[in-house]
């Protein structure tokens, strides 16, 4: 939205815009903002600067502590050691995000579409996995899908299971993100197929289309922008996540938030793990802004 | 086969809100357990004695009071800074709107690793003392972006109609606010700020980046899930999730009443 129409009749102006007027509300709008912003520049951008600088640190003498400098290595070593960490990170959200899609999608399509009254009740559900904490229902997996459980037996007597078990194994870690974020796909989804109008759909059966046709050709490319922020709001928070790793996976599932956070809290090797933080978000940053040019929508917020 | 085939949709929609609900009910469950062991794992014996004994384990108690606090302090603060700037960007015109938008954005398009990290890059290189405050900081910092999201698209979805009609009414302007756009918004402010405090209270990464020695409720599971997660945890969990549940569920209640009222009254 262009920023340089103060004069234009905005939405609530019932006043004729008189110069003055006009230079009041601007300040009031700045008046509202600046709290917000001013602590989003200090507590995030600050921080992400603070953040580089740290990431080309050199070692002192003395372990732990660092001095100012200019080291690029840094990032060369961080990439050398923690390769398989980023790939296995990518690899396991990128999994879990299409799992997530396939499984939101028709609770989304229901709500959407065919949940009449229980609508709002059915939004509340969706959410409340929120109100329980994340750290115990992934430890819940551990239950679920433990050597001795339903699960693994069932899975174990069709000899699916490469590894004869899920829980510690690579399946266990991908299950777990795809559960933890499965409600960030479910609710821009909804809110995608919510806004399409019923009777495009009524119309394409008008026009004799099969139901996959009419799913094919108006409610998926309608849903787009429902898709686009469903897996960009999951692929994000997994591809960072060591929780479930930690919690679900073998110590050779690890990924690169496992890196960051040893490296950070108990290596206290600030500039690798500062490195390893910054090739992440730079990342996740280019995919976000190619697949937003590529899905055609930047109107996500 | 007709019936299935009409009804798929509605049954897989029903299987995954129960998958959703699963690793709830495991929680749950295992807070009536008596386990064998100490890691409360597999189900045992049925027992009350978490229930009873809430704070019978050092530590449960005082970290779920700090996680508590701590939510509180950073809902207030992110609600206000989150709800004035919904306005600012839904309300006025002014420059800068698509940086407002982006500085919006990224710390949600940011992993929480980075987040969490780059604070404590910033405390580290200012040698500011980590513990309670810093975390309150942390908490707001990232409640903010949510909030704005929220109130905006409450904000977006008000019928300008009802402000039009207070002006015509010659309501002045912070009458108006007052009687009709500020109780039209409250619901999308609370829902915000519950939003907040569940973000808030169940946070653990970028906690466990900013907190010192400081537990909160998530710190401490984390660390008890090495040693074994005491029963009372769960018993707490599954309280917390009550509650919420009940509150949540009761709001839409009464929403739901009072437009069908409203209905009624326009029929």
């Amino acid at each position: 939205m262009p920023s340089l129409a103060p004069t234009l009749s905005s939405p609530s102006a019932g006043a004729p815009p008189a110069a003055s007027g006009v230079r009041r509300r601007t300040r009031t709008a700045y008046l509202l903002l600046i709290p917000g912003l001013l602590w989003l520049g200090i507590f995030f951008v600050i921080p992400l600067v603070s953040l580089f600088f740290t990431s080309l640190q050199a070692p002192t003498d003395k372990a732990g502590v660092y001095q100012p400098a200019l080291q690029v290595s840094n990032y060369l070593v961080a990439l050398q050691e923690y390769w398989p960490q980023f790939i296995r990170s990518f690899v396991y959200a990128g999994i879990a995000t299409v799992l997530a899609l396939v499984i939101a999608y028709p609770l989304a399509y229901f709500i959407a579409f065919r949940a009449g009254k229980w609508k709002a009740l059915m939004l509340v559900l969706v959410v409340a996995p929120f109100f329980a904490s994340f750290l115990l229902r992934t430890y819940a997996w551990r239950t679920i899908l433990s050597d001795e459980g339903a699960i693994t037996t069932f899975f174990n007597a069709l000899h699916l299971l490469p590894q004869g078990r899920i829980l510690n194994t690579p399946i266990a870690v991908v299950l777990g993100l795809t559960y933890n974020f499965l409600p960030f796909m479910i609710l821009p989804l909804f809110a995608a197929l919510d806004k399409i109008d019923p009777r495009l759909i009524e119309a394409s059966k008008d026009l004799y289309a099969k139901p996959s046709t009419a799913f094919r050709k108006v409610i998926w490319p309608l849903s787009l922008p429902g898709v686009v922020a469903g897996t960009l709001l999951t692929f994000i928070p997994a591809a960072g996540d060591y929780i479930n790793a930690t919690l679900l996976g073998a110590p050779g599932d690890r990924m690169v938030g496992n890196a960051i956070q040893t490296n950070f809290l108990q290596f206290r090797d600030y500039p690798t793990a500062s490195a390893l933080s910054f090739i992440l978000m730079a990342i996740i940053l280019t995919l976000v802004f190619v697949y937003i040019r590529r899905a055609g929508t930047e109107d996500l917020v | 086969m007709g019936w299935l085939r009409r009804n798929l949709i509605g049954i897989v929609a029903v299987l995954v809100l129960i998958y959703l609900f699963i690793p709830i009910a495991v929680v749950a469950i295992l807070s009536f357990n008596d386990p064998a062991g100490k890691f409360n794992v597999a189900w045992n014996q049925f027992s009350l004695e978490a229930w009873q004994n809430l704070c019978g384990v050092p530590g449960v108690c005082s970290s779920f009071a700090t996680s508590i606090q701590i939510g509180i302090l950073a809902t207030i603060v992110g609600t206000v800074l989150g709800t004035m700037i919904a306005f600012a960007l839904v309300r006025y015109r002014f420059r800068g709107r698509s940086t407002t938008n982006l500085l919006i954005f990224l710390p949600m398009a940011t992993p929480e690793v980075v987040l969490g990290s780059s604070l404590l890059a910033l405390f580290l290189n200012l040698a500011f003392p980590l513990g309670f405050w810093t975390v309150v900081i942390a908490h707001i910092m990232f409640i903010i972006s949510f909030v704005v999201v929220t109130v905006k698209a409450r904000l977006q979805g008000m019928d300008p109609r009802l402000e039009e009609a207070a002006r015509d009414l010659y309501a002045g302007p912070t009458a108006t606010f007052r009687y009709v756009t500020f109780p039209l918004v409250l619901p999308g402010i609370l829902g915000a700020a519950l939003l907040g405090f569940s973000l808030s209270f169940d946070d653990y990464i970028i906690s466990a980046f900013n907190a010192g020695t400081l537990v909160t409720f998530p710190i401490y599971i984390w660390g008890a899930a090495q040693r074994g997660i005491p029963v009372q945890v769960n018993a707490l969990a599954t309280l917390v999730f009550a509650i919420t549940l009940v509150l949540v569920l009761s709001i839409q209640f009464v929403n739901y009443r009072r437009r069908r009222k409203l209905e009624k009254a326009g029929a």
